[in-house]
Order: C-alpha cells, then sequence, then structure tokens
C-alpha cells in the first residue's frame, strides 16, 4: 500500500494515531531489551548448571534439581509477584544499595524471568547431555581425553545440537511470558496495549493490534532458528538436498 | 392458514409486550471490592452504596434484578456482549465511553483525591515542585485521565489495575504519591498508619453515570425517572448518609 493511503487511514483512525503508535513501539523495544536480556543471562548460567545437574554426586547436583523443580513448579506470574512486591515488604530495604535496583520495576521482572528461564533451559541442556551416545564418550575417552576436554570437544557440542530444537521452543514461550510485566507497571508491548484499550474501550483494535505485533516478533524468532538449526544440523540433511 | 399464523404471532408479540412491561429483568453488573461502593460484607453479601442505590432504584422500576459480579477490564465488553444490561460500578461518563454506551444523567460524584506518605511536602498543583516525582493512579479511571493529561512528562505515572497493587507499591516506596477517587483512599491509604492526604481533592468529569446498551433508550428513559424520584423523595440521601460523611449527590 502508499504511504499516503497510510496517512489518509491514521488519519481518520481515532486509535492508531502517530502518539499511539509510538507507544506500542516503546512497548516493543521494552519488551524485546526484557526477552533478550534474560533468555543471554539465563542461557550463560544454564551450561554450567546442567553439567552440574548430571553430576553424579547428590550434593552437587541436589541443588541445581531443587532450583529447577521450584521454579519450574510454580507459575511464572507468582513469581514475579513475590519478587517485585515481597521485596518491596522486607524491613528496611529502602536504605540499602538494593533499593536502588529493585525500585524500578524492570530488574524484578529481570530478575524473575532469568531464573525461570534458566529453569527450564538447565532441564533442556542436561537432557541434551544425558542423551549423549555412549559410543562417542567410550570413543574420546580410547583417545586420552580428559573429562574436562570431553565436554568441550564431544559432549556439549553434540548436545547443542539436540537442544536446539527445544530451547526455540523455550524462547518463543519466554516472548509471550514475558506479557505479564504489564502487572507490575511495566509498559511492554501488553502494557502499551491494556493503557490504549483502558483510554478508548476498543478491545479488538487494541488487543488484535499487540497479537500481531507478537507475531511478527515469534516469525523473527523462528527464522533465526530455522537458520540456525540448519547449519547446526546440515550433517543430518540427505546427501545432494 | 397463514393469516391465522399471522394473528398468533402477533398475539404473542403484544402478550410478550405485556408482560415485559409488567416485570422488567435486568442483570446489573458490579466489580467488587470497591469499598464502600460495591464489596462483599462479612457474610459474603454484596452490599455498598452503588448496591442499595441500584435494589432501590429496581423497586422504584418494578424491576426483577439480578447482581452481577465483573471484573473492570471486561465491563464495557460484558454489557455489549448481552452478559448484563446495566453497569453500576462507578462508572465515570466520559466522551470516550460515551462513544460505546448509553449514561443515565449522574447519580454520584467523587473527587480524586492526592495521597501520600507523611513526609511527603510538596504542592502537588506547583509542577516544578511535582518534578521528577512517581505518581500512581488506576489505569483508565478520570484521575489517569487527568494526570496524563496536565502532567505527563513532569511526574513519572504509574498505572495500576487494582488499587491495592498500587497502594502496596506506596507503601513499599515506590510511589511518591497517588490520586486515586477520594472514598477509595481514604478507606485505603488514610486507614494505614504514616499516610495523610497531601492535595485538596479535585472534582474531575461529570460524575458516574449507569452505563447501557445505545439501543436501550426505554431502559434508560425509566432509569433517569427513578434515580430522580430517588433523588427527591429522601431515599437516596438515606442511603448516601449509610456510607459516606461528606457530600456525593449531583
Amino acid at each position: 500500500m502508499p504511504p499516503d493511503f497510510i496517512a489518509a487511514w491514521l488519519n481518520k483512525n481515532d486509535i492508531f494515531t502517530a502518539m499511539t503508535i509510538m507507544e506500542y513501539w516503546d512497548g516493543m523495544v521494552t519488551t524485546v531489551q526484557l526477552v533478550f536480556l534474560c533468555l543471554i543471562i539465563g542461557l550463560v548460567f544454564a551450561v554450567p548448571l546442567a553439567i552440574l545437574r548430571t553430576v553424579k554426586n547428590p550434593f552437587v547436583s541436589g541443588p541445581v534439581w531443587l532450583y529447577t523443580y521450584l521454579f519450574r513448579g510454580t507459575p511464572l506470574l507468582i513469581q514475579l509477584y513475590i519478587i517485585y512486591y515481597g521485596v518491596a515488604q522486607i524491613p528496611g530495604i529502602q536504605e540499602t544499595f538494593w533499593w536502588e535496583i529493585f525500585r524500578e520495576p524492570f530488574y524484578p521482572a529481570l530478575l524473575a524471568f532469568t531464573l525461570n528461564t534458566c529453569a527450564y533451559t538447565t532441564e533442556i541442556i542436561r537432557g541434551a547431555i544425558i542423551s549423549t551416545p555412549h559410543g562417542e564418550i567410550e570413543a574420546a575417552k580410547a583417545y586420552g581425553m580428559n573429562w574436562f576436554m570431553r565436554m568441550r570437544r564431544i559432549v556439549l557440542p553434540s548436545a547443542a545440537r539436540r537442544a536446539v530444537q527445544a530451547y526455540s521452543n523455550e524462547v518463543i514461550f519466554m516472548l509471550h511470558s514475558s506479557a505479564i510485566a504489564s502487572v507490575v507497571t511495566i509498559v511492554d508491548l501488553t502494557g502499551a496495549a491494556r493503557n490504549i484499550y483502558s483510554r478508548f474501550y476498543a478491545p479488538f483494535d487494541a488487543f488484535i493490534f499487540v497479537a500481531l505485533c507478537y507475531m511478527v516478533l515469534t516469525f523473527i524468532l523462528v527464522f533465526a532458528f530455522r537458520k540456525l538449526e540448519n547449519h547446526l544440523l546440515r550433517h543430518q540433511r540427505p546427501v545432494g538436498s | 392458514m397463514k393469516k391465522l399464523m399471522i394473528a398468533a404471532s402477533c398475539a404473542l408479540a403484544m402478550f410478550a409486550a405485556g408482560t415485559q412491561a409488567d416485570e422488567r429483568n435486568l442483570r446489573i453488573a458490579f466489580d467488587v471490592p470497591y469499598e464502600p461502593f460495591e464489596y462483599k460484607d462479612e457474610n459474603g453479601e454484596l452490599t455498598g452504596f452503588e448496591v442499595d442505590l441500584a435494589a432501590a432504584m429496581c423497586e422504584e422500576m418494578k424491576a426483577d434484578c439480578e447482581f452481577v459480579i465483573q471484573a473492570w477490564d471486561g465491563m464495557i465488553p460484558g454489557l455489549l456482549a448481552r452478559k448484563f444490561d446495566l453497569i453500576m460500578s462507578s462508572m465515570s461518563i466520559t466522551e470516550e465511553r460515551a462513544e460505546r454506551v448509553l449514561f443515565s444523567e449522574p447519580y454520584y460524584n467523587t473527587p480524586g483525591g492526592w495521597f501520600g506518605p507523611d513526609s511527603f511536602n510538596a504542592d502537588v498543583t506547583d509542577m516544578g515542585a511535582m518534578k521528577g516525582k512517581t505518581v500512581g493512579v488506576q489505569r483508565g479511571t478520570t484521575m489517569d485521565t487527568f494526570v496524563t493529561e496536565e502532567m505527563s512528562g513532569v511526574v513519572t505515572i504509574k498505572r495500576y489495575t487494582t488499587a491495592d497493587d498500587m497502594v502496596l507499591d506506596l507503601e513499599g516506596q515506590r510511589l511518591d504519591v497517588v490520586f486515586v477517587d477520594y472514598p477509595v483512599g481514604e478507606q485505603t491509604v488514610l486507614t494505614k498508619k504514616g499516610f495523610k492526604e497531601v492535595g485538596e481533592p479535585v472534582k474531575l468529569g461529570e460524575g458516574v453515570g449507569v452505563a447501557m446498551r445505545k439501543r436501550d433508550k426505554d431502559v434508560a428513559e425509566e432509569v433517569n425517572a427513578a434515580l430522580r424520584k430517588l433523588k427527591e423523595d429522601g431515599t437516596y440521601d438515606a442511603i448516601m448518609k449509610k456510607y459516606f460523611a461528606y457530600d456525593v449527590k449531583v
């Protein structure tokens, strides 16, 4: 469509004015920041945790099991409420430097999301690690590789290939779960939609538009993961394709 | 045969119209808790200023009324989807809402009140003093509109769905001040130690009206007549005195 058609449509439209589009845009930026940061931090911590989780010693794997069990066993919304409202109720917290971090809703939300996605990612990677074929490990041992070298050269690269599909789901779920950030006053995509809805009382316009925004973001993620899978799993493709 | 059927359907229509005039069925929606307008008492019974007023109005209209509980977010969609017929849940009359629903004449108006901790000493009408402060409002209320129009850029506005969450953040010192419907602030903030009213109440908008679907013009007429009657014959004042120490009548 030509741009002047869009301009004309915006002119006679009450809801989608330049101002509300900017609100959606700011919301989209917040959503992307929040989700991107929590996924990166979650992934960085999930790899060592997943390795610890596969260790035979229960004093090492036990705490990690408990952590993933707690955070996968409770709803993200409850975790967010506990971190956001709970922390503010700790006596004297307002006088400490922690308050600088927890005063704004962004960091409590980031913390809750990170802990949540890290727990799921840990389990995904752990599953991939323990399904490493024994033959590969035995072969590595026969070459004289020590534990560290085996992990780095054999187990983790092949686990990454097996985990990438499950992990792409986790990334998309996290994007959609981030919608609950709006309950703690963060104006993310959903928060922007709720503000605009409450101003114009037009649920279809406000929410269908935001649903489309999420779909576009999901589409980008799906596309990126397909490229990544093609790259990582090219050895599985039939010859000549 | 055809004539007979037409006659029969005419008779049926007349019969239906006849019963409707005698006893109208109305479902009235409230969002609870919103003390003292609509809330559940210790026995779980729905009560409050608007509930009592709705009951008196139904009696005046000789209507058979059913009270429905509906969360605020779904109020107008629920009305338009015919889940209920009237909203009497402190819905302020605004232009934007009036495009979607039909309002009765206003039946009460409470001001918006400024509440904050005892340590708060800025003048809320002085934009210089308010600069950089964080203000809490309930999303979509007339207080939200007021702060958004008069103070955006000066203060940081945080929007909440429920008053409870907002008061929690005021207590947790995430908010410097809240601007909330006066009776709500009175019930939720002033009952806590260390909090006070920090500015003059501001009368906002036309007040609160009964919201109906736009096509239900006949219901609106009856509602208006009933409300006018209640305001004149003292019933309204009696209900008001039960819940308020000050005047909310319009």
